[in-house]
């Protein structure tokens, strides 16, 4: 079923933004961040190099919970290399919200003696740096990040992601076909990351660990883009 | 190892070659693997093009082709595929096409050559190509494979674990809810660094030790306190562990050797479960060299008859453990030896002391070491030139009758040709014998090549062996000397022809006919014995089972160079397929026989079962060129 927009989205002008910030932050760490992060979107996504990325939070709001965890995947379009998989516990500034321990499984005593996120935010912006950022739902991992950068380092942290699961709206809750399937008063289709790996054949992993996930939003994407897209597609078509 | 890639670890260890890794080796192998989507049509290896990795299919279906283009296999979930590239030029030369949207775990070159070099079984596995069936090692052969099985084969649920500070009573209820005979005492305090682990929360535990049912009995119960007592209290301080990559026998000793039933298996130090010495037994009772052993424990025909399903179970296993059809073929003589051999014992603990001495002789598949599951009996008695059938055939008569209704009730079916000691002609004095062998040689008229089948497979079961080794001096001796004969036996071999082709649900004929199923052992296994057999009476082989005719043929001219060892591949492939649907059919209830419905032959067994057909029926043609009928002058 060919996906059609039924409007052109109007994508943010990354390419201005991040030149200004590598110009504007003071954080040296920040400004290396965004000076190497200057990616062409009419840069092919198979050749782009991407780094897929899931955090598990002691809650949905940026302003009232924190980060927990960060599990980085760096991948390509070919390959997602585990070797190289990054994985941080860190230790929220407030005490944990009890009933988000059921849902990610991280505990008090295991953070106790995690490091603030403070501690290894150079290393995953380094991490970050030079790579397309991939997520699953983009209004968690990019928030939070700016959050806590703000309120560490005094500067703002935002840069253009590919979501998987807004890449799956298009298909399934903004084409033609989806709004038949509303109009006829079917349910939509779930676009959450466990249902929408399973349309392309991907195996179930044990979801709500941030390394899983990050591994299973790459083998998303790939499947993704050998499914409804080329190799050759701009990155600028596709982020968000 | 991080907890995070347990999931793919877990997910490789299922299947072979990686179910033998060590626990380390298996860690290493998760932590390194690079990850590929393709969609159901793409091309995954092209020929020619340069291969860096193992590919493992995480899920999804591949299609592995020839270089012609032509379909060689089929693979999904657990298989792996482009190491025989690897292991050569490092250059594709089977090309992979996804069948359907597959996922790939690459496993880098320098990790396989890792393993190859380190772990003889993966390598092994690897460079014979053997497929999940024959994944197993000839060292099963030696040593029993209580050696080889890794303990976290036994463990098959996640242990019950309780925190000391809970009461016994909570304890009790948490057992009897999980239905298990034993709880891991956890501590959140500090212990011993040996013993510390985290759980996936990242919660820090200290294994302090286990208590079994028999704690509560003895230390609850017996002393009269109340169900408050705290769990420590009761724990005893001694822990008695073992890894989960050690061997069962490992795990045995262990038990033996610190007086234990119950032994927490620990991976690295985090606990995966309880191995109860019941476990063990469980295991070992399906091993056939227990079965032996029950055997001669047997007081009676009956208690052996009891044994029939033991037999099986035997068989399903070692089936599932990967052994070869030669390894399969010994086992399965081995315990119908033993059953005729304890029958043996029984009639004359009944029916006193022989009054001659005798052998009891084994004929066709038993004497081959090549017995199946699906079998009848064969067999004879040799008696001392001595013997005087007035004064003692009632005595061999009833013996060789006890024996074979025994065998009969313990699934060894009587002889349908009467091929049986119980039939007077085949009970018979050494000279007798000897004149049998020597007029079927000098005159092998069709009548007497009836029997060449059975007859020239022979060996001894019980008693005097020399007999028996008389026997088999005369026959290596007249045989290779008797163009005639060698003739004859070598059209005997040709009357039943492998069947031309297996298509989709049908089995092409010669004269094309289709049918629906095949006989395996008539149209396959049997003629290649036969086949070998007259090429071993050929070179004056002593050899009765066909492998170790095989070498001895390989040692001649008899054939032309390399196609011994095709012949070897052959009869080994269709044993294997023949044993392997035996195994099934158990498995599924059904009385196994030998007949194959293609339908059920997966797309490379079939491809396989085309070549060893061809290779038979080529081998067939060659027999008759190589041994032609002497011409009468």
């Amino acid at each position: 079923m060919p996906s059609l927009p039924l409007f052109k989205r109007s994508a943010p002008q990354w390419p201005d933004y991040l030149a200004r910030r590598a110009d504007e932050a003071r954080d040296p760490r920040v400004a290396e961040f965004f000076a190497t992060s200057q990616l062409a979107p009419e840069t092919p996504i198979a050749e782009a190099p991407l780094v897929a990325m899931d955090m598990e939070t002691t809650g949905l709001d940026e302003r009232r919970h924190a980060i927990l965890s960060i599990g980085l995947v760096p991948f390509s379009l070919s390959r997602i290399r585990l070797a190289e998989r990054r994985y941080w516990l860190v230790r929220p500034p407030r005490p944990l919200v009890r009933q988000s321990v059921a849902f990610h499984r991280i505990t008090d005593s295991e953070i106790e003696h995690a490091p603030d996120l403070d501690e290894i935010l150079d290393e995953l912006l380094a991490a970050l740096a030079g790579r397309l950022v991939v997520v699953h739902y983009r209004h968690i991992e990019r928030p939070f990040l700016d959050a806590a950068v703000k309120s560490r380092r005094d500067e703002s942290l935002r840069f253009p992601v590919i979501d998987t699961m807004s890449l799956e709206a298009r298909i399934h809750r903004q084409s033609l076909w989806a709004r038949f399937r509303r109009w006829m008063g079917r349910p939509p289709v779930s676009i959450r990351l466990h249902n929408s790996r399973e349309r392309y054949g991907l195996p179930p992993y044990q979801g709500h660990h941030a390394l899983i996930d990050a591994l299973a939003t790459a083998e998303l994407l790939q499947a993704q883009i050998a499914a409804r897209h080329q190799p050759g597609t701009p990155i600028g078509q596709l982020w968000s | 190892m991080d907890i995070e890639l347990l999931e793919i670890r877990e997910q490789l260890a299922r299947f072979a070659p990686f179910d033998g890794l060590s626990d380390a080796h298996l860690d290493s192998v998760a932590g390194r693997i690079e990850v590929g989507y393709f969609k159901a049509g793409s091309d995954i290896l092209q020929l020619g093009d340069s291969i860096e990795d193992l590919h493992y299919i995480r899920s999804g279906a591949v299609e592995i082709f020839w270089r012609n283009g032509e379909l060689y296999n089929r693979l999904s979930e657990g298989d792996i595929f482009g190491h025989y590239s690897l292991l050569r030029s490092r250059k594709v030369h089977f090309p992979a096409k996804a069948l359907e949207d597959t996922l790939i775990y690459f496993i880098p070159g320098d990790v396989f050559r890792e393993l190859c070099d380190q772990d003889e079984h993966f390598a092994d596995f690897v460079e014979f190509g053997r497929t999940r069936l024959k994944a197993a090692v000839e060292e099963q052969h030696k040593s029993n494979d209580m050696m080889m099985t890794r303990v976290r084969k036994l463990v098959s649920r996640r242990p019950l674990m309780i925190e000391e500070s809970a009461s016994v009573q909570e304890l009790a209820q948490r057992m009897n809810e999980e239905n298990v005979s034993s709880a891991l005492v956890l501590s959140m305090a500090e212990g011993d660094p040996r013993y510390q682990f985290s759980d996936p929360d990242g919660q820090s535990w200290t294994l302090k030790g286990i208590v079994t049912d028999q704690d509560l009995r003895n230390r609850v119960l017996a002393e009269g306190r109340s169900v408050s007592t705290r769990v420590s209290e009761i724990v005893s301080s001694r822990l008695i562990s073992v890894q989960s990559d050690e061997s069962v026998h490992e795990a045995m000793l262990s038990m033996l050797r610190n007086n234990v039933h119950h032994l927490p298996v620990l991976y690295r130090r985090r606990p995966m479960g309880v191995l109860h010495l019941s476990d063990i037994i469980r295991y070992e009772t399906h091993s056939s060299l227990y079965l032996v052993s029950n055997i001669f424990h047997q007081p009676d025909a009956l208690g052996l008859a009891r044994l029939k399903p033991d037999v099986r179970e035997a068989f399903v296993r070692m089936v599932e453990e990967g052994a070869n059809s030669h390894m399969v073929g010994s086992a399965l003589s081995t315990i119908g030896r033993s059953f005729t051999r304890r029958l043996l014992e029984l009639a004359e603990e009944e029916l006193g002391p022989p009054p001659v001495p005798y052998c009891f002789m084994a004929l066709g598949s038993m004497a081959r070491n090549e017995q199946s599951i699906v079998t009848d009996q064969d067999n004879a008695l040799i008696l001392d030139d001595r013997f005087d059938p007035a004064q003692h055939d009632e005595y061999f008569a009833t013996l060789a009758k006890r024996v074979s209704d025994g065998l009969d009730a313990c699934g060894y079916s009587y002889c349908k040709g009467d091929v049986m000691a119980t039939n007077r002609q085949w009970r018979q004095p050494l000279a007798v014998w000897k004149d049998y062998f020597s007029e079927w040689i000098d005159q092998p008229r069709p009548e007497h090549l009836l029997h060449s089948s059975i007859f020239f497979d022979l060996d001894s079961v019980h008693g005097e062996e020399a007999f028996v080794e008389q026997l088999q001096d005369l026959v290596a001796r007249k045989a290779s000397q008797s163009p005639l004969f060698l003739a004859a036996m070598a059209r005997n071999a040709l009357g039943r022809t492998p069947p031309l082709g297996f298509f989709r649900t049908f089995v092409m004929e010669k004269d094309g006919k289709q049918n629906n199923t095949i006989n395996i052992k008539r149209r396959g296994t049997a003629p290649m014995v036969d086949l070998i057999r007259a090429h071993a009476l050929a070179c004056g082989s002593r050899a009765q089972n066909s492998f170790e005719r095989l070498d001895d043929i390989a040692k001649t001219q008899l054939l032309p160079a390399g196609t011994g060892d095709k012949i070897r591949y052959a009869f080994e492939f269709l044993s294997i397929v023949r044993i392997r649907h035996q195994a099934i059919d158990l498995q599924e209830d059904r009385e196994p026989d030998n007949n194959i419905a293609p339908g059920n032959v997966s797309d490379s067994e079939r491809h396989h079962l085309k070549d060893a057909f061809q290779l038979l029926s080529n081998a067939q043609k060659f027999l008759k060129f190589r041994y032609p009928m002497p011409s009468r002058r």
